[in-house]
């Protein structure tokens, strides 16, 4: 009789389905606001492990593609950036239908109604010559109560939206971890064609049950006339704006150009001086601080807006 | 913006381009002189993965080597064929998704893995006079298969792509779908032909660009990078995306993994953008050797990454060398910056193996990065 209660115990219990993520989430942007919220300021490379190729890439970013290309109007962000991005997040659980177990996690961001699946299942991942996507493939294992996911199959994408590049050869891993109504994403992007080292970062989300996701219906549009073969970009050594970032903060420059060893303690001892030192926070001074949006001189108080 | 001809600095520019014009040449038909000595591939371990693209369209991966493959209730359509020693495997595969007869062979151009395999697949495919074999291509691909170099062997005759057009585009209805045929002047060569599955929502588009990569303009054979400029746009002009702008129409390439409208849309920026950069460096009276010494995007190398399993290493240093030519219209009306990608690999594969097939270049080396330095990031 014990032996066919332990068993029953056994089979009643979940296979895999340590925590459930389903449910409506809102993004904290405590952590990074300016970066996440207004976004990244054209030429801050600060924090990310670039390598040559990415850099001469992004100094080439002209952010009038996005009205002059119309292919880019409607593109949501990459999978590695959604959860980073601008964008609210609801969880579904995929169960299979007779077992009841979960098989995977289908996720909803409001940001041009991006959707992603994350299977639980362990199914074998498309062959290399299945097409990617801007979700990529995802798998997601238990360890423990943290859910590890392994994306692959990504389209090309960004790491920023200040045009700093991600390869399609990237993959990225998540460790998604929940704290009652807090959840926790770390992503550790690993690009070969761009990052020298993985790139690590965080987010946090928080639980939701009244947000609702609203349409975000999106058609492209011809706006500005253009030549077929012109697509706008700044020829290497010409774009003008690499140095606001530095000049606005009191950065040194080289340090806002990003590398692995900006990254670390021992890079303060050999970084040069900032070319505009600054003594007092002059912008986004107080992003996030009790709710507060993002204030910045070159904008005028929301209340004129 | 350009400079004119009738000028003093143009006509300088013109001999200085003049000069480089005749050193790529050089470098290209020692280049290409080569291949014909390079040892030919063993193909007996190379197995074909059969890719579902949409509805009844399949993409057959050979030995770096793509083909587009259409089945239903007429028979069977490909376009393009790969080398002649995997004719039997192809057939093989295709005969698992129908029994039906080849009545089409479409070759996107002429280069040897892509029309290599025609005579073998006719051959396999057997002769029925009530449904004949036809082989298509544009006119440009017949005639270069037939002008043959002395020394060199004649192209079999029964692969010979005599159903040819000479028009802009061509049309056919076969297995309930309209399939157009356009000819893409001066793209990849002067042959270039991309197949529109109306029906199904898919587009195979030859060697124009390579997922992933640099693309191979064969100026040899009448490629050139507006060509390449003008076919990546005509490929946007027909792909439509679907929500979220991918998926929706797939485009197959000749190498490399399927595709959508914004890989296209990549590829597209990275040869403009890049054409920039070269342009602007003609501009300023660069010398080819100049140009070289500047190391124009792809050249550089990112020494520092160590690989994982899931990543293989970049290796930049054996990418790219670039030269260029330029001529323009007098009075600017149009103006056009070749790049000549020497050492690109019409044959590379994403995976990072070597697939550098017979009839590539001997300087041909794969690489499994696309780190052009240039272009979109959205």
């Amino acid at each position: 009789m014990i032996r066919f209660l332990a068993a029953a115990l056994l089979l009643s219990a979940p296979a895999f389905a340590q925590v459930d993520f389903s449910g409506s989430w809102a993004p904290l942007y405590h952590e990074d606001l300016p970066d996440r919220l207004p976004g990244p300021e054209l030429g801050d490379y600060l924090g990310l492990p670039l390598n040559d190729a990415a850099r001469l890439r992004a100094d080439s970013y002209d952010a009038d593609r996005h009205s002059v290309v119309p292919e880019y109007e409607c593109r949501p962000h990459s999978s590695d950036y959604s959860m980073r991005g601008l964008a609210n997040m609801r969880v579904d659980a995929i169960r299979e239908p007779v077992t009841q177990r979960p098989i995977g996690f289908h996720t909803r961001m409001n940001f041009q109604e991006m959707e992603r699946t994350i299977w639980l299942d362990g199914r074998p991942r498309p062959s290399e010559y299945a097409p990617h996507t801007w979700a990529g493939f995802s798998l997601g294992t238990w360890n423990e109560n943290m859910l590890d996911i392994y994306t692959t199959h990504l389209k090309e994408s960004y790491l920023k939206r200040n045009g700093v590049p991600r390869s399609d050869k990237a993959t990225f891993t998540e460790h998604w971890v929940r704290h009652g109504n807090y959840l926790t994403a770390a992503t550790v992007v690993t690009d070969p064609a761009f990052l020298t080292e993985p790139l690590v970062r965080t987010q946090t989300w928080i639980l939701d049950p009244a947000q609702q996701l609203s349409r975000d219906i999106c058609e492209t549009v011809a706006e500005v006339p253009k030549a077929a073969d012109y697509v706008p970009n700044h020829l290497p050594g010409t774009n003008p704006f690499l140095h606001e970032v530095s000049n606005w903060y009191g950065l040194p420059y080289d340090a806002t150009r990003g590398g692995a060893e900006t990254l670390y303690p021992e890079y303060r001892k050999k970084m040069s001086k900032p070319e505009h030192p600054r003594d007092r926070c002059e912008r986004y001074c107080s992003c996030g601080a009790e709710g507060q949006i993002c204030i910045s001189p070159t904008a005028p108080p929301p209340d004129k807006r | 913006m350009y400079q004119s001809y009738s000028s003093p600095a143009g006509q300088a520019v013109n001999r200085k381009m003049t000069k480089n014009l005749s050193i790529v040449t050089s470098l290209l038909v020692l280049w290409l002189g080569r291949a014909s000595g390079q040892p030919q591939q063993n193909f007996d371990n190379v197995q074909i993965h059969v890719e579902p693209v949409q509805h009844n369209i399949y993409m057959l991966v050979g030995a770096g080597d793509n083909t587009t493959v259409q089945v239903g209730s007429e028979g069977v359509l490909m376009v393009d064929t790969q080398f002649a020693p995997l004719a039997p495997k192809l057939m093989a595969e295709i005969r698992k998704l129908s029994p039906g007869p080849i009545r089409y062979i479409i070759n996107t151009h002429v280069h040897p893995d892509h029309v290599g395999g025609n005579a073998a697949i006719a051959k396999l495919a057997g002769s029925d006079p009530a449904l004949p074999l036809k082989i298509i291509a544009h006119e440009n691909v017949l005639n270069r298969l037939t002008a043959t170099a002395p020394g060199q062997p004649r192209f079999p005759e029964e692969g010979l792509p005599i159903d040819e057009y000479a028009t802009p585009t061509k049309s056919l209805h076969f297995n309930g779908e309209a399939i157009i045929i356009c000819h893409e002047p001066n793209a990849h060569t002067d042959g270039d032909s991309l197949v529109l599955f109306r029906g199904s929502d898919v587009i195979s588009a030859g060697d124009i660009f390579t997922p992933g990569g640099y693309p191979f303009i064969d100026i040899e054979r009448g490629g050139s990078v507006q060509g390449e400029i003008l076919a990546l746009n005509h490929i946007l002009q027909l792909a439509v995306p679907a929500k979220t702008q991918e998926g929706g129409t797939y485009v197959i390439l000749c190498h490399g993994r399927i595709c959508d409208d914004a890989d296209v849309v990549e590829c597209r920026d990275m040869v403009v953008i890049v054409r920039d950069r070269i342009r602007d460096m003609i501009q300023k009276n660069m010398t080819l050797d100049q140009v070289k010494a500047s190391k124009p995007p792809g050249t550089t190398t990112p020494s520092t990454y160590q690989p994982t399993a899931s990543s293989p290493r970049t290796d930049l240093s054996k990418r790219f060398t670039k030269a260029f030519r330029h001529r323009r219209t007098v009075g600017g009306l149009h103006g056009e910056t070749e790049i000549v990608f020497l050492h690109t690999c019409p044959h590379a594969r994403n995976d990072g193996r070597n697939l550098c097939a017979a009839g590539s270049p001997s300087s041909c080396r794969v690489t499994s990065s696309n780190a052009w330095e240039g272009g979109s990031a959205g």
